[in-house]
């Protein structure tokens, strides 16, 4: 069969793949930045990051604050930390929000969507780039390589980060190195039904920056679909042109079990079942489940452990009334 | 000239404010060198690193040279004499060791964040300050991470760097992380040396070489701590690390020792060598091991007078900052320094702890008291208050 995709995916990444050192001049940023008007927010969503935030605010704000106003504010934003997340991050100079304060009128569910989608209303940037709080090896290119096509290119408006090198782009060899979901579910997933869609080389990576007007106008998963959800929304609405990535080299944190990756997983899958439905893609699809099946050993024992994983939705945040008001729209 | 000193003094209260103001700058610099692998003759990395945020300060003749080390000029506004401001860029750690640094709101945790990367940092960033802080000196600030430090390094990049420069200096700030109150203006007679035991496959039985090289090593330590030292002037024989064998039940067939013979006394340390020679020969001819003993890094007693126009400032300064100074001799680049006629002082920034550990830690508060205490001694050398009289 031919791959009528493949031409037009090599095409989009030769165009629209960075890699942060292009952006290494700062000051260069700057003066873009100057001349497109547009401000930057810089949100970091947390849940129980005590001993690696502070190095991240010392180092975004020294760098993007003080030596080159890249970005306009640090904002950490908490789905209920019970370390000392905030108060570290408060005396580095981050603004910190609990999440259930913000917008309280819509109630608070804990996840990181939430605390993305509230950032939306909390902030005040034209862009805004979330970058996750466990990175050991933090430096300034986790943002200014995401914020700094945006600023090059109008008609970019989500950018995503990705950390290991392709391995060629001219033979329409696929990158190596996702993480273990992206490899297993997400590419297989965007290989059979959204092939143009895997010319992103970690559709998972949790650090992007996005335009306002387009974060307003989507749905957040408030779980572990959120940036699957995204993807599609974003290519349905924008198309493939809309989104960029910059490899930003190295990136160093945590390894999560395997358990835990199941859980992420069925979270994606029920965000990207539910959007092919909304695409009318279902076809013949089966009704879906809400629990997910896992096996622990306890003393040789094996048992189930059964998860009950429901990938709850927030609308649009232009749909918000108070939102509204406050944009004025 | 006392009301200059005076004056300096007096403005020690809002430096202190206004450099902590400035703290995440610091603060980030310190991190990211930490973060950055430099164990001595591979401080390349940390070199660039330096070089960059002295060229994005709008420093001028950023550079470096044949031995690594990293170096810029902040222009005075007269620019006719020079003050030398450096802080070594090696750390003992191997590249191999997990870099990663943790910020608290009060302490940073990491290898190498006390010794040197605040010191690093400290450097780096002074023109930055300078030009935030609206800081004006009429010297030029000659800034220097220096290369090949520590352990065998022997100070060679700072060596290299006065023997071979083309400015000349009228005066010099060495920056160390710790500890704050320290003023060292001596140095001490320094020699390293390394023992290399090797046995034979053909030991006799029954010699002591026949259990390996451990055996004679350990002939080697008992006979070498039984040389007598004087204790006044202070003089030292410092065991820093043994290296022998692989496994439990196979004696070792070689071992090595690494040492430093220290004193405050000029010629000391060269005489306890020579003692140290004759106890390697003679273990060498009773054991039939082949032992091997080469110095690695050598270093003169030097000293400028503790009348000195620039300790005695350095003291009223902490005095004024209400820090207790302390007169540590220096095993460093100061040696390098005052020898070749340039009047320096070490100092030392915060307070910290488990030095040279992979917990080694420094306190944050206590930093802007340091940069306080350096930008003060600096303006006070701008102002020729720290000259001596000929």
């Amino acid at each position: 069969m031919e791959d009528f995709a493949m031409p037009k995916i090599e095409k989009w990444i030769k165009r629209n793949t960075f890699h942060h050192s292009q952006f290494f001049d700062q000051l260069e940023l700057l003066k873009q930045k100057e001349k497109t008007g547009l401000t930057v927010s810089l949100c970091i969503p947390t849940l129980n990051e005590e001993a690696t935030i502070g190095k991240e605010i010392v180092i975004f704000r020294s760098e993007l604050m003080e030596r080159y106003p890249l970005v306009d504010e640090i904002a950490v934003i908490d789905s209920g930390s019970t370390d000392k997340t905030l108060e570290v991050a408060s005396s580095f100079g981050a603004d910190t929000y609990f999440a259930g304060d913000i917008l309280p009128e819509q109630g608070h569910k804990r996840g990181k969507g939430e605390n993305l989608w509230k950032a939306i209303h909390q902030l005040k940037g034209d862009i805004i780039c979330y970058v996750d709080a466990d990175i050991k090896n933090i430096h300034p290119r986790f943002c200014y390589g995401l914020v700094a096509p945006l600023l090059y290119r109008e008609e970019i408006s989500y950018v995503k980060a990705f950390y290991d090198r392709p391995l060629a782009f001219s033979q329409g060899v696929r990158p190596s190195g996702g993480g273990r979901v992206t490899e297993i579910l997400v590419r297989p997933l965007f290989s059979l039904f959204y092939p143009e869609l895997t010319g992103l080389v970690q559709p998972l990576s949790g650090e992007y920056a996005v335009r306002r007007h387009v974060l307003e106008r989507l749905p957040f998963p408030i779980g572990y679909g959120v940036e699957t959800s995204h993807i599609m929304d974003v290519y349905k609405e924008w198309g493939l042109e809309a989104f960029g990535q910059t490899d930003l080299d190295k990136r160093v944190h945590r390894n999560q079990e395997t358990l835990s990756l199941g859980k992420m997983s069925f979270g994606i899958l029920q965000s990207f079942l539910g959007r092919m439905q909304g695409m009318g893609m279902e076809g013949q699809l089966p009704e879906m489940h809400n629990i997910l099946r896992q096996f622990q050993v306890n003393d040789q024992q094996y048992e189930q452990t059964k998860y009950n994983i429901v990938e709850e939705e927030r609308p649009p945040m232009i749909e918000i009334p108070q939102y509204r008001e406050k944009m004025g729209y | 000239m006392p009301d200059a000193i005076n004056d300096l003094l007096a403005a020690l209260p809002d430096l202190q404010e206004r450099l902590s103001s400035k703290r995440e700058l610091l603060l980030a610099n310190a991190v990211m060198f930490s973060e950055i692998p430099s164990p001595t003759f591979d401080e390349a990395e940390r070199a660039r690193f330096m070089m960059d945020r002295l060229i994005e300060a709008r420093c001028q003749s950023v550079a470096t040279d044949e031995k690594g080390n990293a170096a810029g000029i902040w222009p005075g506004k007269k620019g006719d004499r020079n003050i030398l401001v450096s802080a070594h860029l090696d750390s003992p750690f191997a590249k191999s060791v997990d870099h990663a640094i943790s910020v608290s709101p009060n302490s940073i945790t990491g290898p190498s964040i006390m010794d040197n990367s605040l010191g690093c940092a400290a450097v780096a960033t002074l023109p930055t300050l300078f030009d935030q802080l609206d800081i004006q000196f009429d010297d030029n600030i000659v800034l220097l991470g220096s290369t090949r430090s520590m352990g065998r390094g022997d100070i060679e990049g700072m060596r290299f760097f006065l023997d071979n420069k083309c400015l000349s200096m009228r005066a010099g700030v060495i920056c160390e992380g710790g500890t704050l109150g320290r003023l060292s203006y001596s140095s001490l007679g320094v020699i390293r040396g390394l023992i290399e035991c090797s046995i034979s496959r053909k030991a006799s039985a029954g010699s002591l070489s026949s259990g390996g090289a451990i055996p004679v090593l350990n002939r080697l330590l008992t006979k070498i701590q039984e040389i007598p030292l004087p204790t006044d002037p202070v003089t030292q024989i410092i065991l820093g690390s043994v290296d022998a064998g692989t496994t439990y039940n196979t004696p070792s067939r070689t071992a090595e020792l690494r040492f430093e013979v220290r004193s405050e006394g000029s010629g000391i340390a060269a005489q306890v060598f020579e003692q140290i020679e004759d106890v390697v020969a003679e273990t060498s001819s009773i054991s039939g091991a082949s032992i091997d003993l080469n110095i690695v890094a050598k270093r003169k007693n030097t000293s400028i007078s503790f009348k000195h126009p620039l300790v005695k400032t350095g003291r009223r300064i902490l005095k004024a900052l209400e820090v207790e100074d302390h007169a540590a001799p220096s095993t460093g680049e100061l040696s390098a320094m005052i020898s070749r006629e340039i009047p320096s002082l070490v100092i030392g920034l915060t307070q910290g702890e488990n030095r040279h550990g992979n917990l080694e830690t420094i306190e944050i508060d206590p930093i802007f008291t340091g940069l306080a205490q350096l930008i003060t001694l600096l303006q006070a050398i701008d102002g020729g208050l720290c000259d001596a009289e000929d």
